[in-house]
């Protein structure tokens, strides 16, 4: 009698000690879970103390100066936003042709499995080996100099395969219906491709745009390996012209000494937040209005 | 129409091609000017060499110390990532009720989207001074802060492809142990892992490729002192911010100075694109065992 109680004691210390370990392990992953957030906070507090009471009308539409209360950062925020048109012109349609290509065309042969491995290892490519081709082959070998171009052109090859897995992602999230039904109508694969399969596919594509370019205007390494400038006074001018970003003034600022140019670098910081924040809500809310009408 | 058919599946097939050009042009420009840089660096006095000095009067060539300074920035990022990446991979996977990852998911999204030199601030200004506090031998320029910050760059990565892996094993053997008596966390840590656990390691390859290759933190917080030591208290330089304080200056093509970026950029672009292979390889068999 008293075996079997016994027995019973050493069971239920052990289920007690196992639900234990179990509540203990879901605290500590929880915790873990809070510090990622926290360190998130402590990032977006720090940066608003720091450079909060630098922001303003002027120093969105001044230029840089030597002396860090007169600066402003006009010259690299409309540095930033050139640059990013020109690299979406060049790498959204190229982007979504390669996408085209390998999920409507490609058939499952050697080089289609070839080109697929080449784009996943270029994903993983550190971005400062992208500014090192640039560096090479469009700044010098192509002799395009510092220009908007050649970062615009350096930012384009980096995004790129971005843009093929979220464009290919899109297209195949359309029912092969509807491609068959077209078909069926007499439609050549070009005009299935472009009068169905690109219309329905369009929001994922435009989601997948805006994510791959707010990853480019964040993007400072490559632009400074090509030898952006981090000292130009102006707004770029046109496709030659040199030019500075937002991330790469917030770079200049960062390095140096003084305290008033590094809350010039967290105010930079913010807009550069405040503008990343803006893209991607606008991606989010397309995938979100365009989900609701087609389901 | 019919007649265009043709014209654009080319049209398309050169876009798909240009991938593979970016590729070519890659390894291309990196080889062309290495291998002008070794005709006159001796390639083992570059390899083996103890003293990276390319700017000084009496230049020296060892790249050891920018290897040996990326290696313990990216090794203290593992240690952060990893641990904290898992768990809460597990967690995500395993334990949360849906609400719970709805609310955290965007959360690790937009950590790992915020851009790196804002991390650069974030570790320069916020956690280096901080560390000083607990440790007061620490440098202002060092390779612990920028570790950490790294670390918590890189754990999005991990912790998402990982939850990846997990939600990719099957739930019959989930239910088998639950089944013989196993609790939730003996489930998860001796059936689920172990099954996922060749998902789990291509993802931490990847993020250690990742770290390896991730230059403005480094850039602004661990200092421009390239040298051969295993303290993570005092200044060090990485691979990456050599190249990025080269390219501060105005160097002009064709010097040695000039080439000695491409040599560093093809040794990095080696070690990452291992890694990626590696970790490429280790998907495609994880995907073939459960599918």
């Amino acid at each position: 009698m008293t075996g079997t109680s016994l027995a019973d004691g050493g069971v239920q210390r052990a289920i007690a000690r196992r639900r234990f370990l179990d509540l203990a392990f879901q605290a500590l992953a929880l915790l873990i879970l809070i510090l990622a957030l926290g360190s998130l906070i402590a990032l977006i507090t720090d940066v608003w103390r720091d450079g909060f009471s630098r922001l303003s009308w002027d120093f969105l539409t001044g230029f840089p100066s030597r002396r860090a209360a007169n600066a402003g950062i006009w010259h690299a925020l409309s540095g930033s936003m050139l640059v990013i048109l020109v690299t979406g012109t060049l790498a959204v349609p190229i982007g979504v042709a390669s996408a085209i290509y390998l999920e409507e065309y490609s058939r499952r042969n050697l080089m289609a499995r070839i080109i697929e491995i080449n784009i996943t290892n270029l994903a993983a490519v550190p971005s400062i080996i992208y500014g090192l081709l640039g560096l090479g082959l469009f700044v010098r070998a192509m002799g395009m100099g510092r220009s908007v171009l050649a970062g615009a052109s350096t930012l384009a090859l980096l995004v790129l395969p971005v843009i093929i897995l979220s464009t290919r992602e899109a297209l195949r999230a359309v029912p092969p219906s509807i491609r068959e039904g077209s078909y069926a109508l007499g439609a050549t694969k070009w005009q299935t491709v472009w009068y169905q399969v690109l219309p329905i596919a369009l929001p994922g594509i435009l989601t997948g745009m805006i994510l791959a370019l707010s990853r480019a205007i964040g993007e400072t390494a490559p632009l400074i390996s090509i030898g952006a400038l981090t000292f130009v006074a102006f707004a770029p001018d046109g496709l030659w012209s040199p030019f500075t970003v937002l991330p790469i003034q917030i770079f200049n600022w960062v390095s140096r000494p003084q305290v008033e140019f590094q809350a010039n670098a967290a105010a930079g910081i913010l807009v550069l937040l405040a503008l990343l924040l803006t893209m991607n809500a606008a991606a989010i809310w397309l995938r979100d209005h365009y989900q609701k009408k087609l389901s | 129409m019919k007649r265009f058919e043709p014209l654009i599946e080319w049209a398309l097939l050169l876009c798909a091609l240009l991938s593979i050009g970016t590729t070519a042009g890659i390894i291309l420009v990196l080889t062309i000017e290495t291998f002008a840089f070794l005709r006159e660096v001796p390639v083992t006095d570059f390899l083996f060499g103890t003293n990276w000095t390319p700017l000084f009067a009496t230049p020296s060539f060892g790249v050891l110390p920018l290897v040996a300074g990326t290696v313990m920035v990216s090794a203290i990022a593992m240690a952060v990532a990893l641990p904290m990446g898992l768990l809460s991979a597990v967690y995500l996977s395993e334990y949360a009720p849906l609400g719970v990852r709805r609310m955290v998911k965007p959360i690790l999204e937009i950590l790992a989207g915020v851009p790196t030199v804002v991390y650069g601030y974030f570790a320069l200004l916020f956690v280096t001074p901080l560390l000083q506090q607990v440790l007061p031998g620490l440098a202002g320029f060092n390779a612990l802060s920028p570790g950490i910050v790294m670390g918590i760059m890189i754990l999005p990565l991990v912790s998402s492809l990982s939850e990846d892996a997990m939600q990719a094993v099957p739930r019959g053997l989930r239910e088998g142990a639950y089944a013989l008596g196993a609790t939730k966390m003996q489930t998860s840590l001796r059936v689920v892992l172990p099954a996922a656990f060749s998902g789990i390691t291509a993802a931490c390859i990847l993020a250690a490729s990742r770290a390896i290759g991730e230059t403005m933190i480094v850039a602004i917080a661990a200092g421009q002192q390239p040298r051969l030591t295993a303290n993570p208290l005092v200044p060090i330089e990485t691979m990456t911010a050599y190249i990025v304080q080269v390219s501060l200056g105005d160097t002009p093509q064709g010097t040695l100075e000039y080439r000695t970026i491409f040599a560093v950029g093809m040794l990095l672009f080696l070690g990452t694109f291992m890694l990626n292979l590696v970790s490429a390889w280790l998907r495609a068999r994880f995907r073939e065992e459960y599918s």
